[in-house]
């Protein structure tokens, strides 16, 4: 079987771009199956225990493992918000680098103008990078 | 309609993933093995020997073993995320094989986003991975986690602009073209001609020599991605017991070992296709021996070389664990945003450069 894509690529008459979309979708089918059946099999795997071995309940099995000694609180704990800090910082480089994946497929025919563009884009996203760096935003201490 | 079943359920399809899970287990066992020999040779031990010749069914015995132990949830844990998070690990880094060719024309899915599907798809079990650890309700798994994620997702960026510079460079995401490419294109570096030698003058790296560096930071990126030394301070057996899977027995916790080697052979598989002619031959043309056409093309040649070269990077990555001693965690997230962050954006301009003016 074959799809929609590899059909484009022997024929080049058929329109890629103008094919509707659950056409240009054809190519992904196989990969949904593959997230589906990866999910079946984990399943199967993760719970072969479930079914396979009895379960004997004690009480010291069940508390959370600290390093054998009683655990003291919850682990449900506020944490340091330097974390939240670098999840944020990951969100906005992140984004940059998806606005640049398509920009760097199209880049042989987009040429000098492109690369204006986009040197333009990187620089403002740079300085606001030194603006992170000198604030102390990165400093773990 | 959206889906056609009847044409999709066939054998066609079902029998590369079968084949696909197979493989990954028959791997990770042999990993496993591969990594404790060459721990121990390294530590000048002897490692495993008791079980099969030389110890080689050691793994097949720890398999059996987690086998027979009941999974374990503890009280106050979330059961539904802790039940959830394995699942979500595996099949994420699962689906990303998907898209990766194990020998030449033989595709599974050939899609022309390929790279940014492994990227965004195998991304996916940090969410698995923040699960666990928070669903376990222990201290340490909930460390092992937050360490985990921030580390995870501050190498991310480095290794989105080491695929970005080598995609300006091919103008492609889609894998097929950019092995393709790297039997066609022959200027060593933009200098010589070596197209009539073959081999591995026609890698990526050694046509343009700034993928080299390209490929250590996607490298060293990959290898914190993994979460494995000297990046494995989630995991750090010494001081968080074993982070963020702690509380994880049978085979759940094999579920997400087996992931984890899975990442190993996905970084290695994408640094091969990337920066090592993937299915091309690495040797050269010498005089009257044509040793690069005759030891490339052919399904047994092309997974050959494939799979040797990823192999090869997964021992590299077993030589660093064992020889170099942990970062501490401000380290490690420092060097990832002061050091390979700027490294790989000036690196990719240099890619953009080096793309419109320097190469021919």
């Amino acid at each position: 079987m074959k799809n929609y894509f590899e059909q484009y690529l022997q024929n080049p008459c058929l329109n890629y771009n103008l094919a509707p979309f659950s056409k240009r979708m054809q190519e992904y089918y196989g990969a949904f199956i593959m997230i589906a059946i990866g999910l079946g099999l984990a399943l199967i795997l993760s719970n072969l225990q479930n079914i396979l071995i009895r379960k004997r309940f004690t009480e010291r099995k069940v508390m959370p493992y600290e390093s054998g000694m009683d655990p003291v609180g919850t682990a449900r704990d506020r944490f340091s918000i330097k974390f939240y800090l670098i999840a944020m910082l990951f969100i906005l480089f992140d984004i940059e680098i998806i606005f640049m994946y398509p920009w760097a497929v199209q880049y042989k025919q987009l040429g000098i103008f492109g690369f204006i563009e986009m040197f333009s884009f990187v620089l403002i996203l740079f300085v606001g990078y030194i603006y992170v760096v000198k604030k102390g935003g990165l400093d773990w201490n | 309609m959206l889906f056609n079943l009847n044409a999709l359920i066939t054998l066609e399809l079902l029998l590369p993933i079968t084949l696909t899970f197979v493989f990954i287990a028959i791997y990770a066992l042999l990993g496993v093995y591969a990594e404790r020999k060459i721990a121990a040779f390294i530590q000048d031990r002897v490692g495993p020997d008791e079980v099969g010749y030389k110890g080689t069914l050691q793994t097949f015995a720890d398999i059996l073993k987690l086998l027979q132990k009941e999974i374990i949830v503890p009280d106050s844990a979330d059961k539904i995320l802790f039940w959830l998070a394995p699942i979500l690990i595996f099949a994420s880094v699962f689906a990303g094989f998907a898209v990766l060719p194990f020998m030449h024309s033989e595709y599974y899915v050939n899609i022309n986003l390929a790279l940014l599907w492994v990227m965004t798809i195998v991304s996916i079990d940090v969410i698995g991975i923040i699960m666990a650890g928070w669903a376990s309700n222990n201290k340490y798994s909930l460390y092992g986690s937050m360490r985990a994620v921030s580390q995870m997702i501050a190498y991310e960026i480095p290794l989105g602009f080491a695929i970005l510079g080598v995609a300006v460079i091919y103008g492609t995401l889609n894998i097929n073209q950019i092995i393709t490419m790297q039997s066609i294109e022959g200027y060593t570096w933009g200098l010589w001609n070596t197209k009539n030698y073959g081999g591995f003058f026609l890698w990526s790296i050694f046509q343009h020599p700034h993928l080299l560096l390209i490929f250590l930071i996607f490298f060293t990126a990959g290898i914190a991605e993994c979460n494995r030394a000297p990046f494995d301070i989630p995991e750090a057996e010494s001081e968080l017991i074993a982070g963020f899977h702690i509380e994880y027995s049978g085979f759940a916790f094999a579920t997400i070992m087996l992931a984890e080697y899975a990442n190993m052979l996905i970084i290695s598989l994408l640094s091969v296709i990337m920066f090592f002619g993937g299915w091309n031959s690495p040797l050269p043309n010498l005089g009257n021996f044509f040793l690069y056409h005759w030891t490339n093309g052919g399904l047994f040649w092309s997974s050959f070389w494939l799979l040797t070269k990823s192999f090869l990077l997964i021992f590299i990555m077993m030589w660093i664990r064992w020889s170099w001693p942990r970062f501490r965690a401000d380290q490690l997230l420092q060097f990832s945003w002061k050091v390979l962050l700027p490294a790989s954006l000036t690196l990719v301009i240099f890619s953009v450069l080096w793309k419109l003016w320097l190469h021919p």
